[in-house]
Formats: C-alpha cells, structure tokens, sequence
C-alpha cells in the first residue's frame, strides 16, 4: 500500500507573526510538526505491518523545509515531495489545501495521512478539504488505526467518547497525538535519510497557476494583529476562616457553577 | 566545608569500553559540532576533495560529525565578539569575511567599573582591544559552519550523544552513542532505540567545555597537564532593544564584592547584534566561595544597573543560556592533546584567551590543525593509531600562534585570580612584559577545593518582575528547554549531603536543577538542565542526556 | 447579511455551544436562519426558533442518522448554493470543524476558525482569534463569499429571545465517496467524568498538596464541580498522579471554563499549559507564588481547610 503522509514545516518554538505582512515568521529555525511525526509512524507501522508498500512525505513549504523533512525519511520514510513556490507563500486553508491536492493526486497514494494539527495554526483541519477535493472518505482524531479486509477501521475520540469508523481506501486518515510514540531514528537511519529520494516541485508542475495559490487563491485575510486582552487584575485575598465561601460567591458571580 | 568532600559516584572507566560490531564505519569521527568539530571537518572536506582517492578509501562516510543537541548550534552559546582570523584562513580563497553571519564589526568599545549607582569609564586593558573583531552568535554561526561541512561533504548526525570510548590496544576505536527511550528508572520504553557504535580510523573530540569523553579521555590516557582545569559560569540573554547599542561594553566590579575572601572574579558584557537586539551576559569564576552566589541572579541584579536599564527599557527578553568556560588558560593545558587514534580541539581543550575572553578562534585553528593531522595520518603508508602519527597535531598546534597567544597571557589568572578584569596599570605591565611579569607558576587550586562560606550574596538579589528581571524557570523555557520529564537522571551527584552544599548547589545551577530539601538531603529535577557543565565543576559530574535534550539555543 | 447557522445535535437535543453561536448570530442578522440535519431532526425547530432563528432548514434522511462529516458537506452544499448565504457559522467541534473545512474546498469559501468573536465593523464581518498559543489576537476577515466561520466552545452563551420560525423542508443527493465512511460503533457519555481536554472544570494539584493522598481533596473537589483532575510536572514527577493528567509544557494544554490550581505554584511550564483557562482560581500558602500574577482570583491560605470546605459548599449549592 501507498502512503502520503502529509506533514508541515512550522517554525521552531513559539514563532512570531511578522507585523508588517501580518503572516506567520518563518524566516527563523523551522521543524517538522511534531504531530506529523506521529502521522509519519503511524505510517510505518501500517508498512512494516503489511509487509510492503511506500511511505512518501509530501509537504508544501520553503525549500528550506526539506531538511526538516529528513527526520521522516530517518525514521524509515521513503521519499519526500516538497511542493516549493514562492507564489505560494500566505496560502490558506482553500489554497493550501488545493495544491496539496494537487501533489497527493500525482501521487496516487492509497492512504493520506495527517497528524493533529500544526503547532503554528492551531487546528487547520486541512485533511477535511484534502480529503473532500480528492473526493475520498476521511476518518479524523484517530486514536487507534487497523487494517481489516481492505477496510480501514479508526477508533477516535470526540467530545462525547469514542466512536469506530471505518471505510476502505482509498482514504483519508487524520490522527491525534494519542496514536503512538514515534521511534527514534537509528543512527542508520539518521546517515540514509540524505540519500533517500527527495524531490521538490513548483505550483506548474502541478499543472497550477499562481493565480490559484498564495493570496490571490486564498479567501481570508489576516487585517490586524493586537496584543491579547488582559486577563484583569488578580483579586488576592488571604484566608480568614472565610476563604472557601468567597470563592463560591466568586464562581457565581462570575456564572461559572 | 568544600564540595571535593562529597565526590559524585562517577569513574572514566565506566565510559570506556572495548570495541564489539562496528554498527557505523566512518573515516573521520568528530564529536560536536560546534566550532571546533565543524572546523575539522571542513578541512578535512578541502582535503579529501584534492585527493578523492584517500576519500573513496575512507568508504561511504569519510567524515561523520556527532551533535548531541537537536541540530548544530542547540548547545552553542557564547558572547560573542570573534577574532575572524582562523576563519578567515580556514575558508581562505573560498569565501569571505561577508559571507560569514557576523551581526557587526566591533567599531567602539567601552569598559566600565560598576558600583550600585555608578558606572565609571576606564581605559580599556590592551588584552581587550577588540579592533577588527566581529560580534556574532555563536548558536547561529555553528548553524551556519555546520552548512558549510554538509557542503565539503560532511555528515552530521544530531541528537547523537557519544557516550562511551571505544579503545582496545591503547587506542582510540570510535564511539559508542547514547541510547534513547529510555525511562527514568532506566527501564527501556516502547520506543526505545540503543545507542550504536560507530567505529572511526581517527576520533576527534570537539566537545566544548566539560566535554564528557574529552574527561574520560584525559584520564584513561593520562593526557591531563600539572594544574587542574578551572572554569567560569556565564549565563546571557538576548534582548530585543528599542534604541541600538553603538558599542561592546565590558563592565567589572558591581555586582561583584571586591573582598579577598568571597573570591569573586568576573564581570559582565552587552554586545550589540545589529540595531535591533543585545546580547548581554554575567560571567564568575566558579571558584568562589559564598554557597548563595547565583549568577543567574547575579544577572538579574545587574540589569538594574542604570547604565543597563536605560538600555534594556521598552524591550523584550528573547533569548537565555548558560554554558561554562574553562579558565585555566595556558597553565592548565594538558600536557599532550593527542593519543593513537584519537585528538582533542576547541574549549574541551581548554583553549581560551581569558583576560580576552576569546576562545572561538582558537577552535576553530585547532580544528583546522587536527583536520590537517589526521589527513597525514591517513596518507598510503601511515597509520592514524600509529604510537605518535598524531603528534604532529600537537606539534603544529605549538607553533602557531594559538600557543603563543595562550602563554603570553598565562601568568594573569593565577596571580589574579580570574584574569578576566585586570587594573589597567597591571595590565599594561604583564602586557609589555609579554607575560613574565609576574614571575613564576602561581599554581591553581581546583573550584571543587575551595572552601564555602556563607556571605549573604542572595541579599541582593531582586525579585523577578517578568519585565526586566526573571526566576529561573522562565529563564529555562526561554532556553527551549523541552526535555522529557521520565528521561534518566543524567547528573551524578551525591543526595546524601550537608544543607549547605545542597544550598550550594540549589544557588549555582541557573537552570534550577538542584533544590535543597528541608531537612537535608538533595532533590534533582534533571529535565531542565541546559547542560552548561557548573555542576561538573563545583562538585558533581555530568554524564551525557539523551540526545536531542537539552536547550534549543537560536540565537545566543 | 444572510446568514446560516449550523445547529449540532447530539442524543435529541441541540447541543449548547450551538445555541450560544445562534443567539450571536441573531444579534447581527435579526433574519438568521439555521440549518438542522438527521434522522429525526424537526422536533429541534422550535427551540432553534426560541434561541433566534427566523427559519430553520431540515434535511432528514436516515444517511444522516450517524454524526459523519461528509454526508453534511453535500446538503450545506446543496442548500447555500440554493439560498444564497452569504454567511455560514459553526460551532466549533471535532464533526462541524470537519463540515466547515470540507465545504470551504467544496464552495472555495473562505474559513476562518478558533474565533472568540465576530463583529459587524462597517458592514464588514471580522473575526477575532487568539493565535500563537494565545501570545497574540488577531483580525481576520474574508475576501469572499459565503463566509465561513468556526467559533470556539463556550464563547457565547445561548440567550433566548423567544419567537417563531418557518421549518423548510430539502432534499440533497449525497455523493457516493461522502457515504462509504461508516460508523459501526458511536460514543456514548464517559461515566468516569470528562477527559482534561474536554472537561468544561478542572481541578489541579500541585506540590503544595503536601503528599499523594491530599490527591483526593482535588478528586472531591472535581467530582462536585463536574470535572476533571489535573496534575503538575512535579507531582507526576514524584509519582503522586499519572502522567495522562499532566498539564504543561510537556504534558496536556488545557482550557476549560474553570481551572482551579491547588497547591501549585504557577511556574512558566505550567501556565503555558493551562494560561487561556477561562477563570483560573488559585489557592496557594505562599503570597509569593507566580500563579498570583495571571490567577483571576487568588487565594493565600491552606488548601487542605478551604479546598474540602469548598466541596461541601459546592455540593450544598448543586444539591438546592
């Protein structure tokens, strides 16, 4: 079986949004998301489980992103597509969503794999657009994935429990951070990375236009950035027997019993 | 009492180990990436690229560089005002000092005697003419050596922490690498990965200070000179400035006490990076005697100072580290920095300017010069575990002028305690005297000999308001410290101890690993150490972390 | 503006967080309309009505039966591009995050998530979210239409502003590959109390609690709130509470309704894991903790008196 398992280039620790172009930083030090790792084992898992198959990292970023995309190809992934266009900076949900479309369709992978979300967007849901462009079922927030008879069977949590879902491929899958504990790259595996095939394409080699990335493929817009309301001054107050009921009356005034 | 009477549970031989399978082959073997070890290996890269034979015949990885941090620069930290001479001749016709990622030219510079309200002008020592250096991070500048070796063809391979020799015959074999995931108890977790050996024809150790094989090095070949190593603790932030800094500034005196019997040598730098940040710093010897010295806190205190203050106002603290520097200079050398198979480079070796506090340039040469050694020692006809195919490491390392750098200014610390702020009338004495004066081998004493007192430094110490002044645990996530809590204990250190030494320990670590326990005793909180070696020096030991812990330093 | 909302049912009734967006909506667009999708879904239309719609829109099909995603892109497909909504909102949840990313490919609409507001400024609709781990706020907006938008759990409270509303029956085909998902078992409540990420309370413990059995002061205290139990670093640490209630840097980010710490003292690793807490109650000895910098209501005292008192107190309250 084919996998895509699509992972993200995010900018190391915290980042910043940049307050002329009001665009996230990413000048800086970048990674590969740390919950795209969890995809990218997952991924493995399901290879070595079956035997055979192919565990291809597909990501658009800055060319940059590439060496990031390494871990992935250390930890036993086989190839790394890196979709890398100037004109697709500032691209979002629509747009990115759109060329990593693109990408996974040159692909033809059986199975795309997201993990949980981008530590730099906080919940882009992007394999819900993913998977709706290439017209595939999707099972998201899995927490535990099986194969069973060409079928895919995802036990995921919501806010009420947990549900089963299953579907055949091809697919989509997202998972959550709960999936596994991503292995550590062997030393071997470390040196092979370099070697393994790492190829990066432009928006028209995916047949795409700059008119459909960037800004001008996206539909929303970042207008100002401002600092965070303050939280309010700290009521402090010292126990005098009474303590436990002030805080009572606090939580009802504040209407949070 | 002194911590030498509570030694920790540590011994070399436990870290060195005959050699089994050869899981990794490679030519050359470098430990650290840091200046040193990235030196190495770029012109060991030149080299191999003039005679691609002797590279074929090192097999598929001639030059293999071990970095225990998340990549090249996540444990580099220094100042940093860098001399670019050993780069300049290290990429020598191939690339410029422009092209190098230095923030500025040093154009004025300014040292200053502090009091608590006063700053007082002072001629700046000869030793610390700073004229045609550059201000750079050392974080970002290994990042971008580390480049450069990927590009003469090295392989670097991050969060790999070399934690064992591999010696069999006398000689130096390789490496073992550390494992991963493991649990606190040391019981292998699901995802548990064992460390490898690497086998190499030449290992170099560039491991910085403290560097852990480069001490089990030192004593498994008796490698270590008269007089002990001795270090200091520097801990720096980065501060985004409103108003940019024209100058480096070195300052001496406040907060620091004077009197003979706290023996309190440093001082503190601010280093503009370009218009926009500074860089600023806190150094002490760690031979000092007050158990409640922090210079974490020390830090702190000295950014009240109005001469910083005024300097740091309407910013924002972006960056914190700490790291150690060895200060024994020239007289506390080993007495050879080579041994079959294997060379030592860099701050591990203890190569470092101190009343000039520069130490990069001396890496770098020496990692030039190791590189130039082991490819003679890889020549038809030599062999690199030869008894002496190295020496000419540390023949061409004494008669550069490295050597002649370090012994000029070799009498200043031992008769000054740290030489790093001397009286300028003094200075310019040792100065023309080219280091004569004063006479004699002062001797060093050991920072774990020294005897504590209790001197009230924690006085003194503001409380953290979370603009200018911070406790040390938002200084450690400023680190990008994310090391997982149920990762192994990497610190050796004895529990069962006095409360003053527990004391002691809980002030000195900046990372806030040690906490006294009511009632005796020592609590370790492993997991936020940033792996600037204090420990090592003041009475416990440091062992390898598990790859890929430790700080995340960017930019200091 | 002509505006849809999004109304998510669960067990037969419409689900709060909804309602609250509902009522929002109703405040901007006294004309709002909403959408309810389902099995057996027209018997929530009054209360839609109540909560501000002025019309609600009902598909019921037994494809609906189960809460999948991809069945519900098709009919919002089907009805937007019928009726022309400009604008589309959603509560925030793990099915409707779905629906809202999907239809925004399907209708190339623009989706803006995370939002603790929505304002009319000018006539133009803008949205404001916390980004960067709540470091920064930001405006966003859209550059088409229809407008998508995600609102985050518990920003607005449902409000009844009474009222009627026309119930519109439609019909959609829905797509082979929208249905080949199936869902053979689905979630039914927790009995052992919400998960920390989900729990609308939590309670936490820190050092301060003295030893692991003051562990169960907390447990008590959160089982009468109704919430979860936390733990810091240093207690997992020293084995007192299982790693799984860790909130931290390296452990779970969490920010429920309620966050009240007991016995921590608030260090950077913790906060950066709890600091977008709505209400954050803090009990700690020491007036020097750092919780008391960023707590809404800080308490100096002994937790091991005022936490089992506030329990009863709690109890006392829920029980009249």
């Amino acid at each position: 079986m084919k996998i895509a398992v699509c992972a993200k280039y995010v900018p190391e620790a915290g980042g910043r949004i940049d307050p002329q172009t009001k665009r996230l930083d990413r000048s800086g030090e970048g990674a590969l998301n740390q919950f795209d790792v969890n995809a990218v084992e997952e991924a493995l898992k399901l290879k070595e489980a079956s035997g055979e198959g192919e565990v291809v990292i597909v990501s658009l970023g800055p060319a940059r992103a590439l060496e990031a995309m390494r871990k992935a190809l250390a930890m036993g992934a086989d190839r790394v597509v890196l979709v890398s266009d100037d004109a697709a900076a500032g691209s979002d949900l629509v747009a990115t969503s759109r060329i990593l479309a693109a990408a996974l369709e040159r692909e033809e992978p059986e199975l795309v794999l997201f993990g949980q979300q981008a530590n730099d967007s906080d919940g882009a849901v992007l394999w819900a657009a993913v998977a709706d462009r290439l017209q595939r079922p999707l099972i998201s927030q899995v927490a535990e994935l099986t194969r069973e008879n060409g079928k895919l069977r995802g036990k995921r949590q919501t806010e009420y429990g947990y549900d089963v879902i299953e579907a055949p491929v091809p697919a989509v899958v997202a998972v959550s951070d709960a999936i596994n504990e991503p292995r550590y790259p062997s030393l071997k595996g470390i040196m092979g990375a370099k070697k393994k095939p790492q190829e990066t394409v432009s928006l028209s080699d995916l047949g795409m236009d700059a008119g459909e990335a960037g800004e001008g493929g996206s539909r929303t817009q970042v207008y100002a950035l401002n600092d965070p309301p303050a939280r309010g001054d700290t009521v402090k107050i010292e126990d005098d027997g009474t303590a436990a009921e002030k805080i009572l009356g606090f939580l009802l005034e504040k209407k949070a019993l | 009492m002194r911590p030498s009477d509570y030694p920790p549970p540590f011994s070399a031989d436990e870290f060195v180990a005959p050699p089994g399978e050869a899981e990794i082959e490679v030519g050359v073997l470098i430990v650290g990436a840091g200046p040193a070890g990235l030196a190495c290996a770029i012109r060991l890269g030149q080299l191999l690229e003039e005679q691609p034979q002797l590279a074929e015949r090192l097999g598929d990885v001639p030059v293999a560089v071990l970095e225990k941090g998340k990549q090249p620069g996540s444990h580099l930290l220094s100042g940093a005002v860098v001399n670019p001479r050993s780069l300049r001749t290290l990429f020598k016709d191939r690339l410029r000092t422009g092209d190098m990622p230095f923030s500025g030219r040093v154009e004025h510079e300014s040292v200053y005697f502090l009091t608590p309200k006063r700053s007082m002008r002072i001629p700046t020592p000869p030793t610390m003419r700073n004229h045609g250096n550059y201000v750079a991070s050392l974080s970002q500048l290994g990042r971008w050596l580390a480049e450069r070796a990927e590009e003469a063809g090295a392989t670097i391979l991050s969060e790999t922490a070399a934690t064992s020799l591999l010696v069999s015959d006398s000689r130096v074999r390789g490496v073992r690498t550390g494992d991963r995931g493991r649990g606190r108890g040391g019981e292998e977790l699901g995802n548990f990965e064992p460390g490898s050996e690497v086998h190499a024809r030449v290992t170099v150790l560039a491991e910085g200070t403290q560097g852990h094989l480069t001490g089990v090095a030192l004593e498994r070949f008796g490698l270590a000179g008269e007089n002990p190593q001795v270090w200091a603790l520097g801990v720096k932030e980065v501060w985004r400035v409103q108003k940019p800094l024209d100058r480096v500034i070195h300052t001496m005196g406040w907060p620091l006490r004077a009197a003979k019997r706290y023996r309190e040598f440093g001082g503190s730098f601010v280093y503009p990076m370009g218009s926009d940040m500074v860089a600023l710093g806190m150094v002490v010897g760690l031979d000092y005697r007050d158990l409640e010295l922090s210079v974490h806190d020390l830090l702190q205190e000295l950014k009240t100072h109005p001469l910083l203050r005024g300097l740091l106002e309407g910013g924002e603290r972006i960056a914190w580290g700490a790291k150690t520097i060895p200060e024994g200079g020239f007289l506390s050398l080993p007495r050879q920095l080579h041994a079959p198979g294997l060379m030592i480079c860099g701050d591990g070796a203890g190569l470092v300017n101190v009343p000039a506090l520069k130490g990069i340039h001396y890496a770098v040469e020496s990692g030039r010069l190791a590189a130039e050694a082991a490819f003679s020692a890889l020549q038809p006809g030599e062999t690199p575990w030869r008894r002496g195919a190295l020496a000419g490491y540390d023949e061409s390392l004494r008669s550069s002028w490295v050597w002649q750098d370090l012994k000029r200014v070799r009498n200043m610390r031992q008769a000054f305690g740290r030489g790093f702020w001397l009286g300028s009338g003094l200075a310019g004495a040792m100065t023309v005297s080219r280091g004569a004066f004063p006479p004699g081998n002062a001797g060093t004493e050991s920072d774990v000999d020294q005897e504590l007192i209790r001197g009230g430094a924690s006085k003194a110490y503001p409380a953290p308001d979370g603009t200018l002044t911070f406790d040390k645990l938002s200084s450690v996530y400023l680190s990008g410290n994310k090391t997982r809590d149920d990762a192994p204990n990497h610190i050796r250190v004895r529990t069962d101890v006095p409360g003053e030494l527990a004391e002691m320990w809980e002030h000195m670590c900046p990372a806030r690993v040690y906490e006294a326990v009511d009632g005796g005793g020592l609590e370790v909180t492993a997991s936020n150490c940033v792996q600037c070696g204090a420990i090592s020096a003041k009475g416990g030991r440091l062992t390898p972390a598990e790859g890929g812990s430790g700080p995340e330093y960017t930019n200091t | 503006m002509k505006t849809l909302v999004f109304l998510e049912d669960h067990e037969g009734k419409l689900q709060k967080d909804s309602l609250g967006v509902l009522s929002k909506a109703a405040s901007l667009d006294s004309e709002v309309e909403a959408v309810l999708l389902g099995a057996d879904v027209e018997g929530l239309a009054g209360e839609a009505a109540r909560y501000g719609a002025k019309r609600v829109h009902v598909m019921e099909d037994v494809l609906l039966a189960k809460p999948l995603p991809q069945p519900r892109v098709d009919a919002l497909e089907t009805l937007i591009r019928a009726e022309g909504f400009d604008t589309v909102l959603f509560a925030a949840t793990v099915l409707s995050a779905d629906i809202a990313a999907a239809l925004a490919a399907r209708l190339d609409a623009g989706l803006n998530w995370d939002l603790t507001d929505v304002v009319l400024d000018d006539g133009k609709l803008v949205g404001k979210r916390p980004a960067l781990g709540d470091s920064v706020y930001i405006d966003v907006g859209w550059t088409s239409e229809p407008r998508l938008a995600l609102i985050r759990s518990g920003t607005f409270e449902p409000a009844e502003s009474g009222g009627e509303a026309d119930v519109v029956r439609f019909e959609s085909r829905l797509q082979d590959f929208s249905l080949a998902a199936e869902m053979v078992e689905q979630a039914h409540e927790e009995s052992e109390g919400p998960s920390i990420e989900d729990a609308d309370v939590i309670v936490a413990g820190g050092r301060g609690l003295g030893s692991p059995e003051n562990f169960a002061l907390v447990e008590e205290l959160a089982k009468a709130l109704g919430g979860a139990v936390a733990a810091t670093r240093a207690v997992v640490d020293a084995g007192w509470y299982p790693y799984a209630a860790q909130v931290g840097q390296t452990g779970k980010t969490v920010s429920p309704k309620l966050y009240v710490a007991c016995g921590i003292s608030g260090a950077i690793q913790h906060k950066v894991g709890m600091q977008s807490s709505g209400l954050i109650v803090a009990i700690n000895k020491d007036p020097n903790a750092p919780i008391f910098e960023y707590a809404d209501l800080g308490v100096v005292g002994d937790l091991h008196e005022i936490v089992p008192k506030l329990t009863e107190l709690v109890r006392a309250r829920r029980a009249a």
